[in-house]
């Protein structure tokens, strides 16, 4: 029985195909096991760690998860909090007591906090096998986001945009002089000066379109470069690709 | 549904004749026509503006003339907004957005008379050529409007006439023959939006969530009118009606290039 | 009578030309296009979604929704008039399960994966390269798959087994059309139908030489899910 992987690494693979044959390779995330082969069960990028085959999935909904920070929008004021869209399946929902340190007096006018509309960062603190949510404003960096736009982008290029230790985003930033907060389910959050903005949003979807290929952080730093007609120092040395 | 302070936001980088993605106020996305994209179709076209995707089809049948007008021939506009194009859009009945859209089409159609229905007749009170137009929207980024318009258009210049059966039903198995519509007027719509104090046209699928008021106009290439659809919950005034029909002879020829 | 020479000159087994491409609606999580001959379908996945009306959700599973549709232009003959119909909910119907043998969607309680079916121009096999589209546009939207599903027709034309029919076969008065829709890496079939009259041997070699044709379908899916991500300049 000849144990051997049948694919190479980073080499995109659809469902059904086979990646490892013999009972020694595990199937990670993304794989499954047939017989005595790891196989493909989703659209996704082949990485290999050691005897583990797991897939880097390209597409797909954002799945909520604890601790994440995400971006949401209220899209009802409830008796007791809010209730928010995320870009996902699921809605969430924002209790009084995780909405503030301040003292919410019975009967307060709720839309004085977030109102109808409103974009939020807040952390995620609970999912239940139902897929409920609940979120808190507790926390830092967690508040409501005034003014400014929204766009978004697949969850799973998230990491990319963000960059190792934040050092992409930080590029972007600093390069198109914008305040920018990237929600682990895919919705962003801009606001600087429109043409600043312009060009920090085509980054970041220039990102998205190539977060599978090599060499990402100088290619959009050279982007940056001609867009802004400035200097982009990359930030990080080697780090992430 | 966008809230004040976006708002706000948005109308300071119009202020700035810059937009969501870096067009300018009067600035059309690129606009794409190819012709002949479905062979079961007498006529059909895709319209790409930017990212929006719009195909329209034309089917003919030999029927008889609708009795109030026995020596024309019929003409109808449908439109619909799939649910392929857009997660808002549902399954089912046109809506009131298709219906609209279909509606303007039309109009723009029969009333600038590019296509003289007279002369679709095959013998009075009997039997004339039918004329459907169907379009589809594929895929949503904002102003399916214009997109819809010029895919009609171009969908009808596709036509060529089928084959007529010994029995003088159309023979649909039978290849076209080489005979395309008699066309007169070609309209062009350009919907032109409000949003604050600014006119802007070929808006994005965010930026509509902003509109105040807009005006469809339809141009012909002779720069007369000939159709005008106001929506929008925000009055115009006459001189802001008067210069948005004035963008809308101005930029008609950008759409009209692409055919 | 003897079926001498298919009507368009293909050989008894070949498949017309296809034609495959992803990712053709943004707006949507997930797309893609096929075209067999002149029968093109167009397909969008959105979800896993919210899913309404609420007597529908399931609290131990994702649902997979899908909703046929031909284009009023896209009949052989007459236009055909919107709004579906029986013919289009059934295909709806054998569709989704046809597909939802290789989909796990128990991640997604109460939500819905909605498919969109529509097609631009129709010269039979349409519900096959609706599921070959859906397939791929399912892939798209990073669902989770055991296999990709192909599907193509195989049938009779008077005393000739023959593979992809065409609407003048499939139309023949004296025939047989069978759709079978493939799980190419098992080789088992999640759709099987057919009208017309056969014997058992002439079904069981039409249902052979379908599943053989769908490692052709397979190929093209294959190559068209990778190009969605292939390197750009």
């Amino acid at each position: 029985m000849t144990e051997e992987i049948v694919v190479q690494d980073k080499e995109i693979v659809v469902p059904g195909e086979k990646l490892a044959k013999g009972m020694s390779f595990l199937p990670g995330p993304g794989t499954y096991r047939d017989n005595d082969c790891v196989v493909a069960q989703k659209l996704g990028m082949v990485s290999v760690e050691g005897k583990v085959i797991k897939l880097i999935s390209l597409s797909g909904k954002y799945l909520p998860k604890m601790k994440d920070k995400i971006i949401g929008k209220v899209i009802d004021v409830l008796m007791t909090g809010w209730r928010l869209d995320f870009n996902s399946p699921y809605s969430a929902v924002l209790t009084l007591k995780d909405a503030t340190s301040d003292f919410i007096p019975r009967g307060a006018d709720l839309t004085q906090y977030y109102a109808l509309g409103d974009h939020i960062v807040c952390q995620i603190v609970n999912v239940t096998s139902q897929k409920l949510v609940d979120v808190s404003m507790k926390g830092p960096g967690l508040r409501k986001l005034r003014g400014g736009r929204i766009v978004e982008v697949s969850p799973m290029k998230v990491p990319r945009i963000i960059g190792k230790d934040g050092s992409m985003v930080q590029m972007i930033k600093d390069a198109t002089k914008c305040d920018i907060v990237v929600g682990q389910n895919g919705l962003i959050w801009l606001d600087g000066d429109p043409s600043g903005e312009v060009i920090a949003v085509k980054a970041i979807k220039k990102i998205e379109e190539e977060a599978h290929l090599g060499g990402l952080t100088s290619r959009i730093a050279t982007f940056l470069e001609k867009e802004t007609g400035q200097k982009v120092s990359a930030a990080v040395q080697g780090g992430a690709q | 549904m966008m809230n004040q302070e976006q708002r706000a936001h948005l109308l300071r980088a119009l202020a700035k004749n810059v937009r969501f993605d870096g067009r300018k106020a009067l600035e059309y996305r690129q606009i794409s026509v190819e012709y002949g994209i479905s062979a079961s179709a007498e006529g059909s076209a895709r319209v790409r503006i930017g990212g929006t995707e719009v195909i329209a089809g034309v089917k003919m049948e030999v029927a008889t003339p609708y009795p109030d007008t026995p020596n024309q021939g019929n003409l109808m506009v449908n439109a619909e907004l799939l649910p392929l194009s857009n997660p808002k859009f549902e399954t089912g009945p046109p809506g009131e957005q298709a219906t609209e859209l279909a509606r303007v089409v039309d109009r723009a159609i029969r009333e600038s008379k590019c296509i003289d229905v007279h002369k679709l007749l095959i013998k009075s009170g009997e039997k004339a050529w039918g004329i459907n137009i169907d379009i589809c929207s594929i895929n949503d980024e904002g102003n399916l409007q214009d997109a819809a318009c010029l895919a009609a258009l171009a969908a009808l210049k596709d036509v060529r006439f089928p084959k007529i059966s010994e029995h003088g039903k159309v023979d649909y198995d039978a290849d076209k023959t080489d005979e395309k519509l008699p066309l007169g007027k070609e309209p062009i719509e350009v919907t032109v939006v409000k949003i604050g104090d600014q006119f802007l046209v070929d808006l994005l699928s965010d930026e509509e969530e902003a509109i105040e008021a807009r005006l469809t106009v339809a141009v012909t290439e002779k720069n007369t009118v000939a159709a005008l659809q106001k929506g929008g919950q925000a009055p115009l005034s006459l001189e802001e009606l008067d210069k948005m029909v004035e963008i809308a002879q101005k930029l008609a020829p950008t759409l009209r290039k692409a055919l | 009578m003897t079926y001498h020479k298919r009507f368009d000159g293909r050989g008894f087994d070949e498949i017309r030309p296809m034609s495959a491409k992803v990712g053709i609606i943004p707006r949507a999580d997930g797309s893609a296009m096929f075209k067999i001959g002149n029968t093109m379908a167009l397909c969008a996945v959105y979800g896993p979604r919210d899913l309404h009306p609420k007597f529908m959700q399931n609290p131990e599973t994702g649902i997979l929704r899908i909703n046929y549709n031909m284009m009023p232009f896209s009949g052989h003959g007459e236009r055909v008039r919107p709004g579906g119909g029986r013919r289009s909910k059934e295909i709806s119907m054998v569709m989704q399960n046809s597909l939802l043998p290789v989909l796990n969607l128990k991640d997604y309680p109460n939500a819905v994966v909605d498919v969109f079916v529509e097609l631009p121009q129709t010269d039979a096999g349409t519900r096959c390269a609706g599921i070959t589209a859906a397939a791929m546009a399912l892939a798209d939207a990073g669902l989770e798959m055991k296999d990709m599903v192909c599907a193509i027709a195989a049938g009779r034309v008077e005393d000739k087994i023959v593979v992809d029919l065409n609407y003048l076969e499939d139309s023949h008065e004296d025939g047989c059309d069978i759709p079978v829709a493939v799980m190419p890496n098992s080789g088992n079939i999640t759709l099987l139908q057919m009208d017309g009259e056969i014997s058992r041997e002439m079904l069981k070699e039409a249902i052979k030489k379908a599943r053989d044709a769908c490692k052709k379908i397979y190929d093209v899916q294959k190559a068209a899910l990778k190009a969605r991500f292939a390197q750009r300049e």
